[in-house]
């Protein structure tokens, strides 16, 4: 039985999911739960996710929410197929695990104030709160002035090799790049600009951003 | 053996947060002492552990490490076979069984901690340094946490703890905000629910937190 993510494709924390999900070449079919008609909220839903979140998970009868914990459930389970997204040490996986953790609660939080105020509102016709989107952009440059320095010491955020630390940043930030005109915050930082590049270039994120645009419902690797 | 040390003052939330897991896993540790009121996090030689200047920072013999979650994740990773070994799910319990504590350790980061770590800074840190408190963000952030406790007194109904049976890093991620919370005489929100109550009452009482809330009251080490 095929895995299910249930959620909107465009939505951040369902493509993390996603895109690991392609990286390990696991096939899955994608559940909508229509966001901007409240789905998420209604009690049917809530039953699954109590948060009232997206993403949900159901892999066969078990099941799972909070992004972070799938991908870590996926590439764990999935260890031995397509790239190693968790270190191969005690001592690789702390720093996969340490960046990831800056990733959830440094710069996410950050990029997203970043989103919903310069993209998120304006586009359902609502004024988005400048001074806050301000504040986060001169937050997030901060940030980066941190990832640069890791990034000229290591290829990706945890080591040389990309893992799951890498992956989960993927979706906010071309949010950021595509939709908020925030390029520039990484042409004095070259390392993280090569880093972005890179990222961003993967075949699997690639394949993602297809499949969210055909609009499908079944993934096949 | 012996060369655990962790930096940042132990009354810090997040320092806590490592010194109740290092408590758990019977892992022998020195603490030292970071200044934050001199300004010793953003010193040049802090930053070189912990780049964002936070605390804590951990070291052992094989790594030095940063943010608290990673840090108790590592912790019970490497050791293992020390104390108490189901926190990151029951030995031979595969994916599945640490899926279930990330996915309450994740749910605690990201839904529980914001508005608790408001409500700790404006009820119990504010107060300490002689800042004024902010009662609109008292309020909309009890508001927040109600809402994420309601949640709680669901699950806990479900199973005697977060992830499970068993007390889990899930678990004792939340002791440190809550007991700055209990320690304002703020904690009617835990209170007036049965299953949060009695969770609280359970994971507040091991030997392992009351150690670390001991250390609170004692003299930082120089």
């Amino acid at each position: 039985m095929a895995v299910k993510v249930y959620g909107k494709p465009q939505a951040v924390c369902p493509q993390r999911v996603m895109h690991c999900l392609v990286e390990k070449g696991v096939p899955f079919e994608f559940v909508l739960v229509d966001i901007d008609a409240m789905e998420h909220k209604r009690p049917e839903y809530m039953e699954k996710h109590p948060f009232g979140q997206v993403p949900f998970i159901a892999d066969g009868d078990f099941e799972l929410f909070e992004s972070r914990a799938i991908v870590r459930y996926f590439a764990s389970k999935y260890a031995d197929r397509g790239p190693n997204l968790l270190g191969r040490t005690a001592e690789e996986r702390a720093k996969v695990e340490q960046w990831l953790d800056v990733e959830a609660i440094t710069y996410s939080p950050c990029a997203f104030s970043i989103v919903f105020n310069l993209f998120l509102l304006p586009i359902r016709g609502l004024p988005g709160n400048k001074g806050e989107a301000v504040a986060s952009m001169e937050k997030l440059d901060k940030i980066l002035e941190v990832y640069e320095k890791q990034l000229a010491r290591t290829k990706y955020l945890a080591g040389d090799e990309f893992t799951l630390a890498d992956l989960t940043h993927i979706p906010v930030t071309r949010y950021l790049v595509e939709h908020c005109g925030l390029a520039y915050l990484l042409d004095d930082k070259p390392h993280a600009k090569a880093w972005w590049e890179d990222v961003s270039s993967r075949p699997a994120w690639k394949k993602l951003m297809s499949f969210v645009a055909s609009g499908a419902s079944f993934y096949a690797p | 053996m012996g060369s655990v040390t962790v930096y940042g003052p132990p009354i810090s939330t997040a320092v806590s947060r490592v010194l109740a897991c290092l408590q758990e896993k019977d892992v022998d540790f020195k603490l030292v002492n970071v200044d934050m009121a001199k300004g010793q996090h953003k010193s040049p030689d802090y930053l070189k552990l912990q780049p964002f200047g936070q605390v804590p920072a951990f070291q052992d013999e094989h790594a030095t490490l940063f943010e608290s979650r990673a840090i108790c994740r590592y912790i019970c990773d490497k050791y293992a076979n020390r104390g108490n070994q189901s926190l990151l799910g029951r030995s031979g319990g595969g994916p599945a069984e640490r899926a279930q504590v990330e996915q309450w350790l994740e749910a605690e980061s990201q839904s529980f901690n914001p508005p608790s770590s408001v409500l700790v800074f404006q009820l119990a840190f504010a107060p300490r340094m002689g800042l004024p408190q902010d009662p609109a963000a008292i309020e909309l952030n009890q508001a927040k946490l109600a809402r994420v406790l309601d949640v709680y007194e669901r699950r806990l109904g479900e199973s005697r703890f977060l992830a499970g049976d068993e007390f889990s890093l899930a678990d004792l991620a939340h002791l440190p905000n809550a007991h700055h919370i209990f320690a304002a005489r703020k904690d009617d929100m835990f209170a007036s629910r049965k299953n949060v109550a009695r969770w609280w009452e359970e994971i507040s009482t091991r030997p392992s937190w009351k150690k670390v809330v001991d250390m609170y009251s004692a003299a930082p080490p120089a």
